[in-house]
């Protein structure tokens, strides 16, 4: 067994950046590990292209045309069995999430999901991930023999220049895969109402999290936001508890925002939520905790208790506003 | 409809987190522990879906005694029943390695549906759910909202990345994980807790812990990799200072 393959995702036709990354990671672990890094792409139709990687597996079968975790499982067994790669790489998306483990499982694996970094150990490469959303790292190794599946978390590995390059001679696989293999039905994405705000094009951005501690507290974040003339927006457990509606979260399944000045009020900085803001102008984050993970994002900072400072902040701002 | 919830006991959230002596786990030492957050909805869902449609829930949580008290608070919100896999050594084990345990314990009560949360507030791996549905043979969905149960089965909504969705039906036995904010989770009323008393809780051992495939070798603090320019003071030196900074740096005042 040798060599990485790096599983890509695309969704009519285009390559999502996260699997830019993890060809990105690909390439350094096959520089770790020796061999190539080749890619795989299921039901692209064989009309993309992708430069730079060794070779590229374009996996075809009607019953793919809609994604299903039983259909990707399956094909994606025969084909790892086929090429019997070191490492199975794949970007940590929901889709990922939701076919990756069990595909790992058939291997008798764990897959290392949704990984920052990775560097040289002992005996092969550890993979580092964050514990307790963000607080604390740990390393990782596989102690297995046989593949390792390894996912990579957003923004982790830098996807500049990847995917360009020589293209990639296309092989393509037709795997065995019937209707009855497949035990769900997946219906067509929707999104819920209309959406009143766009939080995309606003200017400021102010941010509440769960350190507001209850839904009464609203009104003073509301008050510094008029004060700046920023939109309210939130971390998900704000939209979760229905304190502010789902159109105002920002993050992976939120609303994704680049605003001049993002202030992050009691928000600890969960990767789910620094995706949707970490193209922010500026950071501004206010937590009790020094070692929040949302410092890691911030320009400016402030250790302390958001009720003391929120307050004096919004004062403040209107007398500087006169 | 028999409904068993997998759910997880994990360190208070605003806990203080120190590294451990050996560098491989955390100091559980003064640690106090609650319901993994994601599992609390899934338990709200399987007990909604109970008052909906009849049915029986049953909880099932590994761990060491400490994991009793989450069980218990279980009941207090209306499960029925409490299985205990006792395991004092769930850091010897991978994903599999409890996943395995899981299924062994499960089993034997051939729930229609298994709900678990989506992934653990601890370890984060987000697998437990979708490797056990693997191990006993039954489809899955992840990161699941809402269930329905239909003449055939399931219909649940699933969500997906920037605010999509998507409905997926499948045939019963199935395994969801489900995702936060689905539902408004409940208290155990003093009733409950009173009611809790009464109900059984189920001892099972769990088998000697096999080869792990992968494992965690050293825990540390993150590296700062970013300077952030921390503003210090009191209140109000500090709101001073922020306004200087919106001014002359950030420029939106
Ligand atoms: C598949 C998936 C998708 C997700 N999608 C999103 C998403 O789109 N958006 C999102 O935001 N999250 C999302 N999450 C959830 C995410 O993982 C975090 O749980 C969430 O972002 C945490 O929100 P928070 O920072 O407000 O809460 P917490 O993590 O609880 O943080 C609260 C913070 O407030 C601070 N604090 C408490 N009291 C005070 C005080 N008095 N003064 C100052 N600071 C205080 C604490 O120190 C802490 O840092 C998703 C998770 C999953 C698994």
């Amino acid at each position: 067994m040798s060599g990485v393959l790096v599983v890509l995702e695309q969704r009519e036709g285009e390559l999502n950046r996260m699997s830019l990354e993890a060809v990105a990671a690909g390439h350094l672990l096959a520089a770790k590990v020796g061999g190539e890094c080749s890619a795989a792409m299921l039901s692209s139709g064989g009309g993309l292209k992708v430069g730079g990687v060794a070779k590229l597996y374009s996996v075809e079968h009607e019953l793919l045309k809609d994604y299903t975790a039983d259909g990707y499982c399956a094909v994606l067994e025969q084909l790892v069995k086929k090429l019997e790669p070191g490492y199975v790489l794949f970007p940590h998306t929901y889709q990922v999430r939701d076919f990756a483990p069990a595909l790992a499982t058939r291997f008798g694996q764990v897959l290392i999901s949704d990984v920052v970094a990775m560097h040289d150990g002992d005996v092969g490469p550890v993979f580092v991930r964050q514990l307790l959303q963000g607080k604390l790292n740990a390393d990782y190794r596989q102690t297995a023999s046989g593949p390792c599946f390894v996912s990579v978390q957003a923004g982790s590995f830098r996807a500049e220049g990847e995917g360009s390059g020589a293209e990639a001679a296309v092989d393509v696989f037709v795997p065995e895969l019937k209707p009855e293999q497949i035990r769900s039905k997946p219906g067509e994405p929707f999104r819920e109402s209309a959406q009143t705000v766009d939080l995309s094009v606003a200017p400021v951005i102010v941010s509440v999290g769960r350190g507001i501690g209850e839904e009464g507290n609203i009104a003073m974040m509301q008050e510094l936001a008029d004060a700046l003339g920023a939109e309210l927006a939130a971390s998900r457990p704000i939209c979760d508890n229905g304190w502010l509606p789902m159109e105002r979260q920002v993050g992976s399944s939120g609303q994704t925002v680049s605003p001049k000045l993002y202030l992050a009020v009691g928000i600890s900085g969960a990767i789910q939520h620094l995706v949707g803001m970490k193209g922010s102008k500026a950071v501004i984050a206010i937590n009790k905790d020094e070692h929040a993970p949302i410092f890691e994002v911030a320009d400016f900072g402030v250790v302390g208790d958001l009720f003391e400072i929120v307050p004096e902040l919004t004062k403040a701002v209107l007398a500087a506003k006169g | 409809m028999k409904i068993l919830v997998a759910v997880k006991q994990v360190p208070e959230r605003d806990a203080q987190i120190h590294v451990a002596a050996d560098g491989k786990w955390i100091d559980e030492d003064d640690l106090s522990y609650t319901i993994n957050e994601p599992d609390a909805y899934a338990l709200e869902e399987a007990l909604q879906l109970k008052e909906k449609n009849g049915g029986e829930v049953v909880v099932v949580c590994a761990g060491p005694e400490r994991v009793t008290s989450t069980l218990r608070e279980a009941l207090a919100k209306g499960a029925d029943r409490a299985i205990h896999i006792e395991a004092d050594d769930l850091g010897e084990r991978d994903t599999l390695g409890v996943a395995r345990m899981l299924a062994e314990a499960v089993k034997g009560e051939s729930p229609d549906l298994i709900l678990t949360g989506l992934q653990s507030d601890d370890l984060g791996l987000g697998q437990t759910g979708v490797v056990l549905a693997e191990l006993l043979g039954i489809p899955h969905a992840t990161i699941i909202m809402q269930v329905e149960k239909t003449d055939l089965g399931l219909r649940v909504k699933r969500e997906l990345e920037d605010g999509w969705f998507q409905h997926v039906e499948m045939p019963f036995p199935a395994l969801l994980t489900i995702q936060s904010g689905g539902n408004k989770l409940r208290y155990a009323t003093l009733m409950g807790i009173k009611k809790a008393k009464t109900k059984e809780t189920a001892t099972f051992s769990a088998s000697a812990a096999g080869a792990k495939a992968v494992s965690l070798e050293k825990v540390y603090l993150p590296e700062k990799q970013k300077r952030t320019e921390m503003l210090t003071g009191t209140p109000a030196e500090i709101a001073a200072k922020l306004v200087e900074k919106l001014k002359f740096d950030v420029r939106v005042l």
